[in-house]
């Protein structure tokens, strides 16, 4: 048995909107975590990070973070991860304005 | 106001015209991102977590109304309708498409306003105090001799690879209000023998080695001035360290060599850089400063104001927090805070610049500055419209009255934004904003400067805050550290740690037990949460922060 390998997935931002984007199975681009693709061997991961940086017109920064599987897909395991994938905390969101009238 | 010169404009122009080239290239393929990140981050734009993010230079902090209209139009149109300003007098768009951002330089150029020099190994944005030209204590205007320097330093041709970033500050008064000792190199303007000049201090910054900067010259006069900084910037950029990136500021050269031996190569270096300096510089300071000319400061009667004063409390409690002393008759400082109880620290909406921006055309002397507080200051008040100002303030969430007090809480963007960040800091400021808000505590607590950084980079200026708070990531969990006895002025001091940090559902109650245990030990009202804190150690703060009991009762 290789040792364990904490499951993956590729993601970077989008070249243009710059927002989270993650690799899906058929080499699209979600916005939405429990749609990308788990990767749960490491060689295979690493390949597939490879292919996702090639496409330089499409994503930046690309890596692979990690993931544990969940009922409805790949969930966050770290903090970043969990903000990254939910954008700023609800209230960093809101115009102060809008609080205060 | 100064006006760019026509090589500024043509110079930006161009720096703008080739990033829209770039821009393009990379779209279609022809650039790769290690190629276009640096170019890009010479134009100030950033990849954040969730979006790019471009920042905005505010050179001194000031601009006029027609400069503050249009970021509210570009937050508008290529945004999300607000702006985030920061500790460094910047303006930062969090959500910009990356193709906008072309469109968006130009639109900055038609008002005189850039992103160069926000980012890379270049000397940054010149800071200053955000009461120049209108501080009753004031020995000189800051603004003219940052100006200076922003002209020798933009696109020098010998300090566009420097070891590392380098940041100048100016102060202009015996108060400071430019957080000088956190900086590279600062300048403070002092008198002597009835002459102007500057004490220079190098080796101030925060970050992952936090130092105090030092003078290493008491008395610099003003003819010296611009061979001097180039002395010390050619020195450092000589020495600084380029192996190591944590090394290579000028603060580290400083500790590597010692304050006696960089002095020495200074004197020696000067000897030269004066005597290539053609004196140009001289004449130039001279129309520099006239074009910061003060306004004439009408004499009219302040009765309204008093008879507002008298009839409305909350008018009151306004004016006595968040207005500065004026050196006119007749004339405050106001400080419009950006820290409404629960709002995000330093940001305004489009509609909210539009307002500041109106007071100011209309009351203001068409001026504006941003605070290293992240808070927009209007210098020059007559306080006769101080009533119609503060209703208008008030309409719009903008006129908080807690300047300087618990909730005027310095916070950097933290995880919520930044890709650097370990932590989030935003939502901790906003809690602690709103418990002591429903405490109803806020004045009587008086002075308490608290700051929030997310991560060791220290943007949130935390080492320096009365109470300073850092953001970490301690396996896997959001863990916040307590620095006390921080201190941002003349009497700059590096907070110390008070042991182990706090979860994110621990951090609030902390601050509210250090801030009971001074409200218990504090020798009277007068004594601020600073002087306590130097009076008696950190012996009574540790033990309501950490003693059991202590803990047991608070909760
Ligand atoms: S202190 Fe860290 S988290 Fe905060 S803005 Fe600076 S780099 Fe980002």
């Amino acid at each position: 048995m290789s040792r364990s390998f904490t499951p993956k997935v590729v993601t970077g931002n989008a070249l243009l909107e710059g927002d989270v984007i993650y690799l899906t199975e058929d080499d699209g681009w979600t916005r939405d975590l429990s749609r990308a693709e788990i990767l749960t061997d490491e060689a295979h991961a690493q390949m597939r990070l490879l292919d996702a940086a090639r496409r330089a017109s499409e994503i930046v920064g690309t890596y692979l973070a990690d993931v544990k599987p969940g009922p409805k897909g790949p969930e966050p395991t770290h903090f970043r991860e969990e903000f990254r994938r939910s954008g700023p905390s609800e209230a960093a969101r809101v115009p102060q304005e809008t609080q205060n009238v | 106001m100064y006006d760019y010169t026509d090589f500024d404009a043509a110079f930006v122009a161009e720096r703008n015209r080739q990033f829209r080239a770039q821009v393009e290239r990379r779209i279609a393929g022809a650039l790769t991102e290690d190629e276009f990140k640096p170019l890009r981050l010479m134009n100030g734009l950033y990849l954040q977590l969730h979006a790019y993010m471009l920042r905005v230079a505010i050179p001194y902090g000031t601009l006029n109304g027609r400069q503050m209209r249009r970021l509210a139009e570009i937050a508008e149109r290529w945004d999300r309708g607000y702006g985030h300003f920061t500790t460094r007098q910047n303006i930062q768009f969090n959500w910009p498409a990356l193709r906008d951002v072309p469109d968006i330089l130009d639109a900055l150029a038609e008002v005189e306003m850039h992103a160069i020099q926000t980012s890379g190994n270049t000397i940054r944005n010149v800071t200053a105090d955000p009461f120049a030209g209108a501080a009753a204590d004031e020995i000189a205007d800051p603004r003219p001799v940052a100006e200076l320097i922003r002209q020798w330093s933009t696109d020098h041709p010998e300090f566009q690879f420097l070891p590392r970033k380098f940041k100048i500050a100016v102060a202009g008064s015996p108060n400071d209000r430019a957080v000088t000792a956190a900086h590279d190199l600062a300048l403070r303007i002092v008198e002597r023998d009835g002459a102007i000049g500057y004490t220079v201090l190098v080796g101030g910054g925060l970050g992952r080695t936090p130092m105090i900067g030092q003078v290493i010259n008491d008395f610099v006069p003003q003819a010296d001035l611009l061979p001097y900084i180039e002395a010390v910037v050619g020195v450092w950029n000589l020495l600084g360290r380029r192996d190591n990136k944590y090394k290579a500021r000028i603060k580290i050269t400083l500790h590597e060599h010692g304050m006696d031996e960089i002095r020495s190569l200074v004197e020696a270096r000067f000897i030269e850089t004066r005597a290539a300096f053609s004196g140009i510089d001289v004449p130039l300071f001279e129309a520099i400063k006239a074009a910061f000319t003060p306004p004439s400061f009408a004499k009219r009667p302040v009765s309204a104001f008093e008879r507002a004063y008298e009839a409305d409390p909350v008018f009151r409690s306004w004016a006595d927090t968040n207005l500065a002393e004026h050196r006119a008759e007749g004339h405050a400082i106001v400080q419009v805070s950006l820290k409404a109880h629960g709002a995000v620290p330093g940001d305004a909406t489009s509609a909210q610049m539009r307002v500041l921006a109106d007071i100011a055309e209309q009351f203001g002397h068409d001026e504006l500055r941003i605070s290293q507080d992240q808070n927009v200051i209007l210098p020059h008040v007559h306080k006769a419209d101080l009533p119609e100002i503060h209703a208008r303030l008030k309409s719009h969430g903008l006129a908080t009255a807690n300047i300087g007090r618990v909730s005027d809480i310095v916070a950097c963007p933290g995880m919520d934004y930044c890709a650097l960040a370990t932590a989030r800091s935003i939502p901790v400021a906003q809690q602690i904003a709103t418990r002591f808000d429903e405490l109803k505590l806020e004045h009587e607590i008086g002075a308490l400067r608290i700051k929030i950084s997310g991560c060791i980079n220290a943007c949130g200026h935390h080492h320096v805050g009365h109470i300073g708070i850092l953001g970490l990531d301690r396996a896997g969990v959001e863990t916040y550290q307590i620095t006390l006895g921080g201190d941002h002025t003349e009497t700059a001091a590096l907070g110390d740690r008070t042991g182990p940090g706090f979860g994110a559902d621990e951090i609030v109650p902390a601050i509210e037990r250090l801030v009971g245990a001074y409200l218990e030990h504090r020798d009277g009202k007068q004594e601020t949460f600073l002087e306590t804190y130097r009076r008696l150690g950190m012996a009574p703060f540790k033990a309501a922060l950490y003693d059991q009991e202590s803990r047991v009762a608070a909760e």
